[in-house]
């Protein structure tokens, strides 16, 4: 793949939330270090889906690569152009190439604002459109493309439906005729009837418009559905990143195994049989991450060797890239899982054994 | 997931619902607040009674039969305060005389325009200055990042001292500083309202600046001056519309509580209810009525205002669209 294939290109990427104390003066006690070295690239018309749990630093590395939040280091290059040095000035002209779609379509809406000022703010602030008629017709464009009729204009968001509103939420990044959307969620807020009409209006859109879209769920079907390329995150920090079908059939990296081993089986007999792995104990603070490999504190197949010393880098191993020491010799089988008992204790009788939780722990991980 | 093709039924409901509301225009929240004010039995009370409060304010004093600096009732030998004579109820003097012989109720219908006025340009004042302080702490400390915190902290740490004081005490100390005068009064009632409408609008503006809309607003590179003004400020002030109504209810009371102290005009021969009702206070047992006409007057007015304010919060409150 050549150069001019990728649209965004991050190279160790941190974004780190100072954490602050004190009434009078700010004192930095600490950092959450919500994204903490992330690779990655996306070709040029290709979507990236981005999974993991919550809390993993997902959306933290979105809005970074958005330049919505500031990263702490590392790069990121946007077409060839780095944004994270770029003055405030030529940023924000470059944003007109890059939006986002929000999860919850009401807060990301301005509530007092109607849709033909949500439509046209974008509009005036980068100049395009020679006078109101002109932008009037790029709005109505837009409309038709997602599906709102054209009576939408005068109303508030408050009057939409969910999916109209999500519809909304893709007019306002589309107007701008963008060329990578940051969906950060974008279906998780809504029915599940609704959910499949607004992927296939994304992947629709895709089609037409030649858009690169990074998209951020924890369900792990929607992403596959819409996916090229998947990277799965743990703890700020990609641990596995495969073509979508591969990272289904083939995980290699035990976390992305709990992951996938979550997902029901819609049949009866092969649900009962399969086999699951539940994770002991809860995500570890961003604060103060694990030493060495970030998921050795609930790894199954943690060795004594290396995993907690040992930070391990993404490495490809055929298509896929895994950040994990033992990636190969656990595929051969070489390496048996073992019981992983958690710190935290619950009174008897309970039900479920003392703190296993299974992987996603957000609801609507399953559908 | 499978994808169900359900194209034509979206259509179709498109369709169905493009007939229905094509001709509708849509409802903003401002339109939609107003209409559910309007429905409210509170909200309508309050109403007439401020616009009854009002027209006696602006039209009254043209229309009052005496003078209410006329001493009539000394120099027509009816009122002998000295002697404990003030005549109360007649058909000429409809509420009386007060104890300088003055007609009684043209004094309480002129006495309503000052207490308007007072109420309202107190009111004013605290709005303004503390819109002011709050909404400069708000825009820095939701989207002005290191140097907007260090702002917002020196503006609330002042906006907190003043906080600190019991009310009366402060508006007494200005009064005292600034010498007693109407001014005076309308100047201390209000920095007494300032820090409630600082802290309310900065808390408004804090919530709505870390809103998605604005995080949307950021990633269409709108400027941070432009969303302060067009997205976080009109999406803030609801709470403080709400504020400024019941603090012209509180203002009057205040207005009045300094006059009857003394810190009010000291030009007695205007009526203001306030001093209306420190004048009375030696004839409390003669006649009780001279205290009791301006004391309903304020508590008639401070209702209205209440009764309004209250019916806003609850027809502005998001949480209770539905």
């Amino acid at each position: 793949m050549s150069d001019n294939d990728i649209l965004v290109e991050v190279r160790d990427l941190k974004v780190h939330f100072p954490i602050r104390r004190g009434v009078l003066f700010d004192r930095t006690v600490g950092h959450v270090k919500a994204v903490d070295g992330v690779d990655l690239s996306i070709p040029r018309g290709k979507t990236y889906g981005l999974v993991g749990e919550s809390g993993c630093g997902k959306s933290t590395l979105g809005r970074a690569l958005l330049q919505l939040n500031p990263p702490t280091s590392g790069e990121v290059k946007f077409d060839g152009v780095e944004l994270t040095t770029l003055p405030a000035g030529k940023l924000r002209t470059m944003r007109r190439r890059m939006q986002m779609i929000f999860q919850d379509p009401m807060s990301s809406l301005d509530p007092r604002q109607n849709v033909e000022s949500i439509l046209t703010e974008g509009l005036q602030t980068h100049g395009i459109g020679a006078n109101r008629d002109d932008r009037r017709r790029i709005i109505g464009e837009t409309l038709d493309a997602v599906g709102l009729p054209r009576w939408a204009l005068s109303r508030y968001p408050h009057e939409f439906s969910g999916g109209q509103r999500q519809r909304i939420g893709i007019a306002r990044a589309l107007v701008l005729g963008p060329e990578l959307i940051v969906a950060d969620e974008p279906v998780s807020a809504l029915d599940v009837s609704i959910q499949a009409q607004v992927v296939n209006l994304l992947d629709e859109l895709q089609d037409s418009l030649g858009l690169t879209y990074l998209v951020i769920a924890h369900d792990l079907a929607v992403v596959r559905h819409i996916s090229d390329v998947v990277g799965v995150m743990y703890l700020g920090a990609l641990v596995e990143e495969a073509p979508s079908d591969r990272l289904y059939t083939e995980p290699l990296h035990p976390y992305t195994r709990a992951l996938m081993s979550a997902v029901p089986v819609p049949d009866p007999d092969v649900e009962d049989r399969r086999e699951r792995i539940l994770l002991a104990g809860d995500l570890p603070s961003p604060a103060n991450p694990p030493s060495g490999c970030r998921f050795h504190t609930r790894c199954p197949w943690a060795q004594p060797t290396r995993c907690a010393d040992e930070r391990p880098e993404l490495r490809s191993i055929g298509a896929s890239r895994v950040a994990c020491h033992w990636a190969e010799q656990i595929a051969a089988g070489e390496l048996r899982p073992h019981e992983v008992t958690a710190k935290i204790t619950r009174p008897e009788g309970e039900g479920e054994e003392p703190g296993v939780v299974s992987a996603p722990s957000e609801p609507g991980s399953y559908v | 997931m499978t994808i169900t093709g359900g194209k034509k039924r979206e259509k179709i409901d498109r369709l169905a619902e493009l007939a229905a509301r094509e001709d509708e225009q849509g409802v903003s929240l401002w339109k939609e607040a107003f209409r559910r004010l309007r429905r409210n039995p509170a909200a309508v009370i309050g109403v007439v009674i401020l616009a009854i409060f009002v027209l006696v304010a602006v039209i009254g004093p043209f229309l009052v039969p005496y003078s209410p600096t006329d001493s009539i009732g000394i120099r027509e030998g009816l009122v002998k305060s000295g002697q404990g004579i003030i005549p109360g109820v007649s058909a000429d003097h409809w509420l009386g005389f007060d104890h300088q012989g003055r007609d009684e109720f043209s004094r309480l219908i002129v006495g309503a325009r000052q207490t308007l006025l007072v109420g309202v340009v107190s009111t004013l004042i605290g709005l303004a200055v503390g819109a002011l302080i709050g909404g400069v702490a708000g825009a820095a400390a939701g989207l002005g990042g290191r140097w907007g915190r260090w702002i917002d902290t020196t503006l609330m740490r002042f906006i907190d001292m003043l906080l600190a004081m019991p009310s009366l005490l402060l508006a007494v100390s200005i009064a005292a500083l600034l010498g007693a005068s109407l001014t005076t009064v309308m100047i201390a009632v209000g920095v007494v309202s300032v820090p409630i409408f600082a802290r309310l609008l900065r808390g408004s503006m804090i919530a709505q600046a870390n809103s998605d809309y604005v995080l949307a607003a950021t990633s269409l590179g709108v400027k941070r001056s432009k969303i302060a003004l067009t997205h976080v400020v009109p999406n803030s002030i609801a709470p403080v519309i709400v504020q400024a109504t019941l603090t012209l209810a509180t203002a009057i009371i205040e207005a009045a509580a300094l006059s009857f102290l003394g810190l009010g005009n000291p030009d007695s021969a205007i009526p203001e209810w306030g001093v209306m009702l420190a004048d009375a206070q030696p004839y409390l047992g003669i006649r009780p009525g001279l205290a009791i006409y301006p004391a309903l007057g304020i508590i008639i007015t401070a209702l209205g205002f209440t009764l309004l304010g209250e019916a806003m919060r609850e027809a502005l409150d998001p949480k209770l669209r539905k």
